[in-house]
């Protein structure tokens, strides 16, 4: 188990910069994953751990030693990739020993090791196959097998599930959790997929593609707990990255009282949470972020200050547990759930559905980041 | 079923009609190798031939068997001399020929440097050239400047380079399909470039390096102007070298050429046969996706 630490870290390719200024880190035994869209830096970033790719600026710490010129193999981390990458030549127990082997584990301990890692990774009958005699769901585990033989102190894993069908990836992801869960072993999980994220991770990063416009920014935009990620997003960005569908994104303008957001011609009034910024920011235009469950049929809800918005129905989306209504408001769409599928509009009908003003975002237009 | 296409069988005549006339000269040579004679006519003609006598004359058949050009060829030429001089020679060739290639086309694939891709076009120029082209600068390299005229090391290394080129781009071609993903993999494992380029990399290229030493060997093996100028001491002939000495302008020992042919080509025939099984496809198969 070890803490992995980001001091102003980056990576360019001769011109490109690809990883700008990344400060954060990586608790022991802490469950961290990447998440973002492609060419947001997530694997590079997660390469740069391994010792695949050099750091171009800045210091990396795998628990207390700077790791920034130390070769991969005395790094004491594992790794599994997306595409497996199993020597294909050699059995299953091979492909768990070779680690060991390299090392001049004695032949006595590496069996036991094997054998442990097959028992739990449920790959004993299997362990004289050949890889291409395996499905995809045993070829990662076998994977995962040659990753904890090991007994690493940092598990890194490369989109490992991308390659996998639906059902397979929903099973294997909650056992690269409890695994993760029983050995307590520093992991970092790379994904694009927010849902492995917000179910897998202790916390997430979500990292964002270099701004040309922003030239001070970094790739990183904001680190937490998936609730934090979800509950108090730092900017419009993680808002509208973290939760399907978007996170409804509009243009309004806090009242010159500093009592409420007016949105078109609507008066929402100020949720608490954001009771003290509307007085610093009276009269000044904001983004407000509104989540598609916080936009429901007034029947069907039961909060606290809601605001009735009429618009005319573009889109229904039915999912069989609740519809997904995407409405056209003054030329801005905005997209609401509610439970009941009888009396559906049609596209083109009116449509009149309530917000809850307590579950607002505020945003800062200019900067995108949250007001507070 | 199968539906009866009466064209099918006009184009199987006119393969039959190809293959016979690629064959033909093959079984003549083995006609004239089992016919235990040194003339060219293998049949006895009558004075006065029919015309069926005279068709029979030019099928590749004899008229005796006999296996009397193989034991001569063995016991009263020096046959058995040249062909372990070229199995020597074609062994060494092959075994430094694949050697340098894969790990020349190794840093080929896998490093970036100054001069990769001109070196990989050099190589390429290089093949250009006709073999005789090089005759004379080899000639004066090997036997004036370093001596080797004569010796087996001078045609291994003469083999070995003019092999090297077509083999590397082979090799070369080939790990460029070995995802970089395994390697990195072996890297974190722990595994030193050496032992990745032996324990995962050439196990894996197993079907290219079986082309690669066929293509050496043959290369060797089958060679006849460097070997007739490099090796003037007739104990050091190589195999082809000493075919032509059973027709040269003294003698006219076709029996001989024939049964010798034979014999030459029976180590490829059976390297191909027993490389065979090497040259399959997807062996990198299960490793990735």
């Amino acid at each position: 188990m070890a803490a992995i630490e980001f001091e102003r870290v980056s990576k360019r390719y001769g011109d490109v910069e690809i990883i700008r200024n990344l400060n954060f880190g990586v608790k022991a035994g802490e469950f961290m994953v990447f998440v973002g869209p492609s060419g947001c830096g997530k694997s590079t970033t997660l390469r740069m751990i391994a010792g695949l790719e050099t750091i171009t600026g800045g210091n990396l710490s795998i628990g207390d030693r700077v790791v920034n010129d130390v070769h991969p193999k005395d790094r004491d981390i594992a790794m599994v990739f997306q595409s497996y990458a199993l020597y294909p030549h050699m059995t299953v127990y091979d492909n768990i020993a070779f680690g060991l082997k390299i090392r001049k584990m004695p032949d006595a301990e590496v069996r036991k090791r094997v054998g442990e890692a097959a028992a739990i990774l449920g790959l004993e009958p299997l362990l004289e196959r050949k890889p291409k005699a395996l499905s995809g769901g045993q070829r990662q585990r076998v994977a995962l097998g040659r990753a904890i033989v090991r007994n690493p102190s940092v598990f890194l894993f490369d989109e490992p599930l991308s390659n996998l069908d639906a059902e397979l990836r929903v099973q294997m992801r909650s056992e690269i959790s409890q695994l993760q869960r029983r050995l307590s072993t520093t992991t970092v999980y790379v994904t694009h997929d927010q849902i492995e994220a917000m179910t897998m991770g202790h916390r997430i990063a979500v990292m964002r593609p270099l701004q040309a416009d922003q030239p001070e920014a970094s790739n990183l935009m904001q680190c937490g707990t998936p609730m934090e990620l979800y509950d108090t997003p730092a900017n419009v960005f993680v808002a509208r990255f973290i939760g399907t569908p978007r996170m409804n994104m509009l243009p309004a303008r806090i009242a010159d009282d500093g009592s409420t957001v007016q949105l078109f011609d609507l008066n929402l009034p100020v949720s608490a949470q954001f009771a003290e910024v509307a007085r610093n920011q009276r009269g000044r235009p904001v983004l407000l972020g509104i989540r598609s469950e916080h936009v429901g049929l007034a029947h069907e809800v039961d909060w606290n200050g809601t605001v009735a918005i009429e618009g005319t129905a573009e889109m229904v989306e039915p999912l069989g547990h609740e519809v997904i209504v995407h409405l056209m408001v003054n030329g801005e769409n905005l997209i609401g759930r509610q439970r009941s599928h009888a009396g559906l509009p049609q596209p083109g009908d009116p449509y009149r559905m309530v917000i809850n003003c307590e579950a607002m975002h505020l945003f800062d237009p200019a900067t995108e980041l949250r007001l507070q | 079923m199968v539906r009866r296409e009466p064209s099918h069988l006009w184009m199987h005549l006119a393969l039959i009609a190809f293959v016979l006339v690629t064959i033909y000269p093959v079984l003549w040579v083995l006609a004239l190798a089992f016919s235990g004679q040194q003339s060219v006519g293998i049949i006895d003609l009558p004075a006065d031939p029919s015309f069926f006598e005279r068709l029979r004359a030019i099928l590749p058949f004899p008229e005796h068997f006999s296996v009397k050009n193989f034991t001569e060829v063995w016991t009263e030429q020096s046959f058995g001399r040249w062909m372990l001089n070229s199995a020597v020679v074609s062994l060494l060739t092959t075994g430094l020929g694949v050697f340098l290639a894969c790990t020349a086309a190794y840093a080929f694939s896998r490093f970036r440097f100054p001069g990769r891709n001109q070196g990989m076009l050099l190589f390429l120029v290089s093949q250009m050239f006709p073999g005789t082209l090089m005759l004379i600068p080899l000639f004066i390299i090997i036997v004036k400047w370093l001596g080797l005229g004569n010796t087996y090391f001078g045609l291994v290394i003469v083999y070995a380079t003019t092999a090297i080129p077509f083999c590397v781009w082979m090799m070369k071609g080939y790990f460029d399909t070995i995802p970089i993903d395994i390697e990195e993999s072996a890297v974190i494992d722990g595994a030193s470039r050496q032992t990745i380029f032996f324990r995962i990399i050439l196990p894996l290229a197993k079907p290219a390096i079986a082309i690669t030493a066929l293509f050496s060997f043959m290369t060797a093996w089958n060679e006849f102007i460097l070997a007739s100028v490099f090796m003037e001491a007739e104990a050091n002939y190589t195999a082809p070298v000493g075919l032509r000495f059973f027709v040269g302008g003294f003698s006219a020992q076709w029996g001989y050429f024939a049964a010798g042919s034979v014999l030459v080509s029976l180590p490829v025939v059976l390297l191909f046969l027993y490389l065979q099984k090497y040259l399959i496809s997807g062996l990198t198969a299960g490793s990735v996706k």
